[in-house]
């Protein structure tokens, strides 16, 4: 017999542990829930739209009676518990339902805080909470004129742009001299008075509520410096308290909301909580993200699979209230240790502030401008040092010498049929659509629907400001941390930690023993892992074909019909008739289709068919070519100008260096490919300040610079340092290169791995300790002992049958 | 049912796949971690990747060209991307796989 879980609380923090519990392990319980209210579950951050007229309540139910019904859950709606009778493991509902359970969850949410005044009991002072006060609000504005908003909070403003669209008159009363003083600092709180007095609102600030009174029905409040307005509704949202009665009655320990540990169970191991009504750490919760991350880990519990955790770190809050846009993270407040970065353009209504301690992001505030929300949070997470990107990080990370994606930087006011994804053709509309249609909450979630941000990533900002602007309220789009797959909760540095930490020598190894949720992996953790495995244990570990995708399975880059293109090396871009003339008996003999000249100064034969591939190879083998390595997350080419051989300008042997840096770096893997280049002089004909690493050659000797890419988001390289001799310049490569291959995660190329560690760090491990220098070149020198095999030479001797169908049948 | 011998399990890689060539087009035979055999026409129902050249993990494959990924038991495509792909029975007798075309 299957066992029973009774959730007790239908909303979003309970209902959504389901959904996760039934992805995990649907057959596993026998499902009851009981909400209060007589509906389905309905996402409340919606209720502010509802009340301002813009949706209805059917477009804001996430899960319909419908559902419950198809998932075999059994719906009490409208029946409140009232006892939770542990011994017998019951719970007892208002009408006398009782029901038993093996596990039960509590999802019992909060309540609004009632301020304890007198006449706060009258009616017409109502919360801002379900979908009754909406109805009463909406109700009250068709025949009642004034009303009043306590609270200057989230809540509050929503709830006071929402009468006033409806028509009425609304003062809002706030104790403090801040508006929403948990996330915005006094400038920006005074921008949005401005900002929002100017639509109409009135605000009484620095007023504290001493009664309220009225005959039969709220006329008057009453202010404690003994002023006081004419209200015929009044809207309390101070603040909310965890629902927490119930389970305290049933002995269940309580402090300000119900205690769990980081597995969500609480003090009795067969009862779990989650959503508003917990206190977790001393920390209790009210914006939507965190009660996602809770419901994601009581789910794996509850289908005891026993592995995650809930870990509650530095949250940002992204939010949309009333047309205004806002970001804030961390300590934006500041002490007399920190220092300020502040911009502010009144008359955009645009105010940005920056936090820094100790060369590092601590506290973030925009208004107005939230387009680099996420970068910023990102700089905080990683506890990034920015000293070298403070001059200009104030104008966002478009101004950092990258000219990036030449989108619009606000999608607010863009058309539907706006093209927001470039690569997969996805328009704004189909964005919005999908949010609405299909409840959409994250970027991931987006992604998946839409395929929007899903190819090159470059509209990624895009999708997620329009993610906030339909969510409304509410959302919080960056995870505290990004776990590498849906394989584990693990970050990529936690994996890799983790690697050397414990020894793992192998993939399945390494699954077993940090759980991974898949027997196998996924096609996205498992070229990482084995990236991992061959940068941590370099001529030890056996690469593994089946974790590679098809490109470096196969030493040749698929193309759209399934063919390959084959890219022989050539040498710093030096050839001669001879090599020609083969490329070109080769390409006749096997039809190649097109032949063409690479950016890198390669040349691809395009439209092999694979079983040609071994044969093909075998001949340029033959002829004293080796792969070019354009299939792979390896050193693709060294690009380099004439130099000093011929060029009137040139000042050093670029084409030389460039040969001698492509025969040491050939063949070594990298979390993601790695293209260098070597110009003779300044004028840098072989664009290297757009390369992984580039040597700009001058009269003195040769420029260092590091961090560059053209594509989606062209990045000038970092200069690193000045060095006089060519073998400088090649032990100052193998040593960043190898810095890179240990540090950067698997799908990282240089130019974000620097803006993650900083220039600064790269500096000092690779130019001012000169000892650590030698220690990385010589790890480089010792890992390339064993990969400078050419693979198509052995791949066409020994592993042809890969290359050919099994068998044919006619 | 008509069973076509395909060859070899040992001949198709763990985790991997091979191609088998009939006058209708390939098929993709794949051999998951538990030995299993499954086989799909190879054509993604997206924009006609060769399967066979994808990444096998549990009884999925990625396709190599844009990472749509299809469950090899009922040939359709996962999560919220929409399509479907031919299925063939198997069978592995004496460590020799066939088909049923």
């Amino acid at each position: 017999m299957k066992e029973k879980l009774v959730l007790i609380g239908n909303g979003m923090a309970g209902v959504r542990t389901l959904e996760e519990l039934l992805k995990l392990a649907p057959e596993k319980y026998d499902i009851t829930v009981f909400g209060e209210e007589p509906y389905g579950n309905y996402n409340r951050i919606m209720l502010s739209p509802v009340l301002a007229g813009e949706k209805t309540i059917d477009e804001i139910m996430i899960n319909d009676m419908q559902w419950y019904e198809d998932n075999n859950i059994t719906l009490h709606a409208g029946k409140k518990i009232t006892k939770i009778d542990r011994v017998n493991r019951q719970v007892l509902a208002d009408d006398g339902t009782v029901e038993e359970y093996d596990r039960l969850l509590l999802a019992t949410g909060s309540r609004p805080f009632m301020l304890p005044v007198p006449g706060a009991d009258l009616p017409g002072v109502i919360s801002f909470r379900d979908i009754k006060d909406v109805d009463e609000m909406l109700s009250t504005s068709k025949t009642h004129k004034k009303a009043v908003v306590i609270g200057g909070g989230l809540l509050g403003l929503e709830a006071a742009n929402g009468l006033m669209l409806q028509g009425m008159d609304v003062t809002v009363v706030h104790i403090s001299g801040v508006l929403m003083n948990q996330q915005l600092d006094e400038t920006a709180s005074d921008l949005m008075l401005e900002e929002l007095k100017g639509k109409g609102l009135n605000f009484l600030m620095n007023h504290a509520t001493e009664s309220i009174s009225g005959d039969g029905r709220v006329e008057k409040l009453h202010f404690k410096d003994g002023s006081d307005i004419d209200a015929d509704l009044v809207v309390m949202a101070v603040g909310i308290r965890p629902n927490v009665e119930l389970a305290d009655s049933a002995g269940i320990h309580c402090d300000r909301g119900i205690v769990v540990d980081d597995t969500m169970q609480t003090f009795d191991p067969t009862i779990y909580s989650v959503g508003e009504c917990v206190q977790h750490r001393n920390q209790t919760f009210g914006l939507v993200a965190p009660l996602f991350e809770q419901a994601k880990v009581c789910a794996n519990h509850l289908a005891k699979m026993g592995i995650a955790r809930y870990i509650s770190s530095v949250t940002s809050t992204k939010l949309k209230v009333t047309g205004i846009d806002l970001f804030s993270a961390g300590d934006f407040n500041g002490d007399e240790e920190t220092e300020d970065l502040v911009f502010k353009d009144a008359a955009r209504h645009v105010y940005k502030k920056l936090v820094i301690k100790n060369d590092r992001l601590i506290g973030v505030v925009l208004y107005g401008d939230t387009v680099d929300g996420t970068w910023y949070f990102q700089l905080m997470r990683d506890a990034t040092d920015v000293s070298d990107i403070r001059e200009n990080m104030l104008f966002g990370q478009h101004h950092l010498g990258d000219s990036g994606h030449g989108a619009a930087n606000s999608t607010d006011n863009l058309p539907d049929d706006a093209e927001i994804c470039g690569c997969n053709g996805v328009c704004k509309g189909d964005i919005t659509k999908a949010i609405a249609e299909h409840s959409l909450f994250t970027l991931d979630e987006v992604k998946a629907h839409t395929k929007a941000s899903a190819s090159c990533g470059s509209c990624t900002g895009l999708v997620e400001q329009i993610l906030a602007s339909s969510l409304g309220t509410d959302f919080n789009d960056t995870p505290s941390k990004k776990a590498m797959c849906g394989c584990t909760d693990l970050s990529h540095d936690e994996v890799k930690n983790a690697i050397k930490a414990q020894d793992l020598k192998n993939i399945p190894q390494l699954m077993e023993a940090l759980e991974w949720k898949n027997a196998d992996g996924c096609h996205s953790c498992r070229p990482a892992l084995n990236y991992y495995m061959l940068s941590s244990w370099p001529n030890e570990y056996v690469d593994d074909p089946q974790s590679r995708f098809i490109n470096e399975r196969v030493h040749a880059n698929i193309q759209k019909d399934g063919t390959y293109s084959v890219v022989p090396r050539i040498w710093g871009g030096v050839t001669n008739p001879g090599e020609l003339r083969a490329i070109a008996d080769i390409s006749e003999k096997y039809d190649v289709p097109t032949v063409k000249i690479t950016g890198g100064q390669r040349i691809d034969l395009l439209g092999v068919k694979k079983d040609d591939l071994p044969k093909m190879w075998a001949d340029l083998s033959d002829a004293g070519f080796v792969s070019g390595h354009a299939y792979g997350k390896s050193l693709r080419t060294v690009k380099t100008c004439v130099g000093s051989e011929w060029c009137r300008f040139g000042t050093q042997d670029s084409t030389g260096l460039g040969i001698k840096l492509e025969k040491m770096t050939w063949g070594s893997w990298t979390p993601h490919k790695f293209k260098i280049a070597v110009s003779g002089c300044p004028r840098n004909c072989a664009e290297a300040t757009i390369k992984d690493i580039g040597v700009v050659c001058v009269d003195s000797g040769y420029e260092l610079h590091v961090g560059g890419n053209g594509g989606i988001k062209v990045r000038a390289t970092d200069f690193l340092c000045k060095v006089a001799t060519e073998e400088e310049a090649m032990e100052y490569t193998a040593a960043y290169m190898q810095l890179y291959r240990e540090e950067g995660h698997y799908l990282e190329r240089t130019a974000p791995w620097i803006e993650r560690v900083g220039l600064n760090h790269v500096q000092a491990l690779v130019v001012d300790d000169a000892e650590n220098r030698k220690r990385l070149a010589e790890r480089f020198y010792k890992s390339q002992e064993n990969s400078q095999n050419d693979p198509w030479a052995e791949h066409a001797a020994k592993y042809k049958e890969n290359y050919i169908p099994i068998k044919q049948v006619s | 049912m008509s069973w076509t011998e395909v060859g070899p399990l040992a001949d198709i890689p763990n985790k991997g796949s091979r191609v088998l060539e009939t006058p209708d087009g390939d098929v993709a035979v794949f051999r998951t971690a538990g030995d299993e055999v499954f086989a799909l026409f190879d054509r993604c129902p997206h924009k006609h990747g060769p399967l066979s050249q994808g990444i096998v993990y549990d009884k999925r494959v990625a396709c190599p060209l844009h990472n749509w990924v299809i469950d090899m038991e009922s040939g359709e495509a996962t999560g919220p991307d929409e399509g479907c792909t031919r299925t063939f029975d198997t069978k592995v007798e004496d460590g020799v796989v066939f088909i049923s075309l």
